[in-house]
């Protein structure tokens, strides 16, 4: 039919060019990163041994708490986080749930030497003047570093989020989510959209790292969650040169964290998709009812 | 004053006021239409509804909106996205809408010269419609720096510094359009008036003045037929629709629209909801920066192809350089189909697969166009420039023979 040829040329014609400037022209403005490894395989410094909980308490205790909190096992903040940024130039993090949302592998290695192991060795190199705020730990034994690991994964395991008692699940999971973010992202980065100013100043932090850290409300929507996924993992990858650290989360904690950004900056995506498909039913049915009239009104003329 | 009788019913009451039994007549039941016609057709009254959707969606989002260039980018994607009952789906609506738009304009334009629809009597149709086409372009254009994202910065940026290579007054002209000398506050509040007020009013206008210009030459049909409009409008009414080629635009007409119409919805419901990537560009939820340039700048899709003939010539011929020469290529492209009556010089109205020379010509333009939109897109380095520059050179030669193969094809034809 010769209506059916028109419909098909134009669709050929559509689609072909829909192709060209949509996933091919981001096929080639945007390559494919590598994807994510959240067993950070380059970081071989520390062995992995079988940790020794009870020994990592006493090394954290002797080594850890000076600078970080551990308000879950009783170590309160030192000082109001903008004097710890000023002192720092970026405000530690307590250290209650680093166990659970940095990979172990990581976290040790992070230990043994934090500026490898963040791949900022751009921003603190001899030539920049600018020392890592966490001293390399490189001077103890892989066991006692693992024992430290080891500890902290202990302290993580007793953490939970507070929801209230009447919470649904759907709510515990974005009390989970938001926990997360705020532990892993929330000392740099804000999320305005949903209330959240970064611990440390911006003006702060930029004088320390070089730039401000973005706010994150829209992220999900400008980046995407498929970059988020190997951007996260290995910020170098997608952006060289940048401040940001590799932060070494698990593949869970970065889901958390995908998910509350998600949350937050399209927060809408539920009732869009739920309302969706009855709209478009009910053109439908709109377009039914059209064709039977215009078969009706049209059988007399030919 | 005339006599006035006392009326009978409620219809005789406002026939004596407003005649509305013979408005009716001249504008629904007795407005002949062809009967000759394909869903091609009801491209015009999807723009209609197009356009109403982006006027009623636009009066929404309006209602919170903030044209300031601290206000605008959180009043969009926060008060409107997601704290405003519906907003989300009143913006996406606007800015699916605005894009498809283009989409069904661009097949009604081409539409419009396969069949031949802009000769013979139908040269102001022709010039009303690209008179709506630049509207509807400013429109699109204006719109998209409201949201004050990176690509609405970027995009007014490099748009408006096209002006500056007019001669003369160029540099002045970029400056009196932005308010400022660079993108700033100024620019966002103007061309949130444009977008708002001015520019829909001529849109109006166009579109009234648009439907008037058919009313004389009738629109045409799928052979590009002529005949006895009159004689086939009394045969109709005398009962005899089967042979008669007219049938009246309400009902007969719009039924098939409205059938094509709830078709098209389907469609354009499933972009809002479902796959509105296209007409909302990731980039541009990352707030107008103006010291951080992107690493792609581009325009919406529907500016592609004329973008890429400004950037098609991207090297000095004649010791012209090729920022001019693409200028002028970029003013001859926007101008030319303007002309388009006046450059098909065969006397032929007929579909163009029907016209010797001109069914090559075509198919040509439409691949050169989608070429030309593809790589406007893409990164003008390595051999995508070269394919640019042959492109935009295909293009401009195509209008060039157009006046040409057109007196050829009359020559040849001349004896029918």
């Amino acid at each position: 039919m010769k209506e059916m040829r028109i419909l098909a040329t134009i669709t050929a014609l559509v689609l072909i060019t829909y192709y060209g400037i949509e996933p091919y022209a981001h096929h080639i403005m945007h390559p494919e990163p590598a994807p994510a490894d959240y067993k950070f395989s380059d970081l071989k410094n520390v062995k992995k041994v079988k940790g020794n909980a009870a020994n990592g308490k006493a090394l954290v205790e002797a080594n850890c708490v000076a600078c970080h909190s551990i308000e879950s096992a009783g170590f309160a903040k030192m000082m109001p986080d903008a004097d710890a940024a000023a002192s720092y130039g970026v405000v530690p993090p307590d250290l209650s749930t680093a166990g659970n949302i940095y990979e172990s592998n990581y976290l040790a290695n992070f230990i043994y030497d934090p500026v490898t192991a963040s791949h900022l060795s751009h921003k603190y190199s001899a030539e920049s003047g600018k020392t890592h705020p966490m001293p390399a730990y490189n001077w103890m034994s892989s066991q006692e570093i693992m024992d430290m690991v080891a500890y902290l994964q202990q302290v993580a395991a007793t953490v939970k989020v507070e929801v209230a008692d009447e919470a649904s699940v759907e709510e515990q999971l974005k009390a989970q989510h938001r926990a997360t973010f705020i532990d892993a992202c929330g000392r740099c980065h804000s999320m305005a959209y949903a209330g959240w100013s970064a611990l440390t100043p911006s003006d702060t932090l930029k004088a320390h790292m070089g730039a401000a850290a973005p706010d994150l409300s829209q992220y999900i929507k400008s980046r995407g969650e498929h970059y988020l996924h190997s951007f996260i993992n290995d910020p170098q990858n997608l952006l060289h040169g940048t401040s940001m650290p590799r932060v070494g989360l698990t593949e869970e904690a970065q889901e958390d964290v995908i998910a509350y950004m998600e949350e937050i900056g399209d927060s809408k995506k539920a009732d869009r998709e739920s309302l969706g498909w009855k709209v478009m039913l009910y053109m439908l049915v709109f377009a039914l009812l059209a064709l039977a009239w215009k078969k009706e009104i049209w059988k007399e003329l030919h | 004053m005339a006599e006035f009788k006392k009326a009978e019913s409620t219809l005789e009451w406002f026939d004596q006021r407003l005649g509305v039994t013979n408005l009716y007549k001249v504008m629904m039941s007795e407005y002949w239409i062809p009967k000759k016609i394909n869903f091609l057709w009801a491209m015009g009254v999807i723009l209609i509804m197009l356009f109403k959707i982006l006027l009623i969606s636009g009066i929404f989002l309006l209602m919170y909106y903030k044209p300031d260039v601290n206000l605008a980018f959180d009043s969009v994607n926060y008060t409107i996205m997601q704290e405003v009952g519906y907003g989300w789906l009143m913006r996406h609506i606007h800015a699916v809408g605005a894009s498809v738009v283009f989409l069904v304009i661009y097949i009604h334009m081409f539409a419009g010269i396969y069949y031949g629809s802009y000769k013979k009597g139908r040269e102001m149709i022709w010039l009303s419609g690209m008179l709506l086409f630049v509207l509807f372009s400013a429109e699109g254009f204006s719109g998209y720096m409201l949201p004050w994202g990176q690509m609405s910065y970027w995009a007014a940026y490099v748009i408006t510094e096209i002006f500056g290579g007019i001669p003369f007054i160029g540099d002045e002209l970029v400056v009196w359009i932005r308010g400022n000398f660079y993108v700033s506050d100024a620019t966002l509040t103007r061309f949130f008036m444009l977008h708002v007020l001015l520019i829909p009013l001529a849109i109006l206008g166009a579109i009234a003045f648009h439907f008037y210009a058919l009313r004389f030459p009738h629109v045409n049909n799928e052979d590009g037929e002529f005949f006895d409009y009159d004689e086939e409008a009394e045969k109709y009414l005398a009962g005899n629709k089967k042979e008669s080629k007219v049938v009246p635009f309400w009902p007969v007409f719009l039924s098939k629209d409205f059938m094509v119409l709830g078709f098209f919805m389907i469609f354009f419901f499933y972009l809002v909801f479902y796959h509105y990537g296209f007409a909302m560009d990731a980039i541009n939820f990352d707030k107008a920066d103006g010291l951080k340039t992107p690493a792609h700048i581009y325009p919406e899709w529907y500016f592609l192809w004329s973008y890429e003939v400004l950037r098609g010539f991207f090297f000095d011929i004649a010791g012209i350089s090729g920022k001019d020469l693409g200028l002028i290529a970029f003013a001859i492209a926007n101008g030319i189909f303007l002309v388009f009556p006046w450059l098909d010089r065969s006397p032929l109205v007929k579909p163009a697969n029907q016209r010797p020379y001109f069914k090559y010509w075509f198919w040509l333009l439409i691949a050169d166009l989608i070429v030309l939109t593809i790589y406007g897109k893409l990164p003008p380095t390595g051999v995508n420039a070269w394919v640019g520059f042959f492109s935009s050179m295909t293009f401009l030669i195509l209008f060039a023979l157009l006046p040409v193969i057109t007196k050829m094809e009359a020559k040849k034809v001349g004896g029918e």
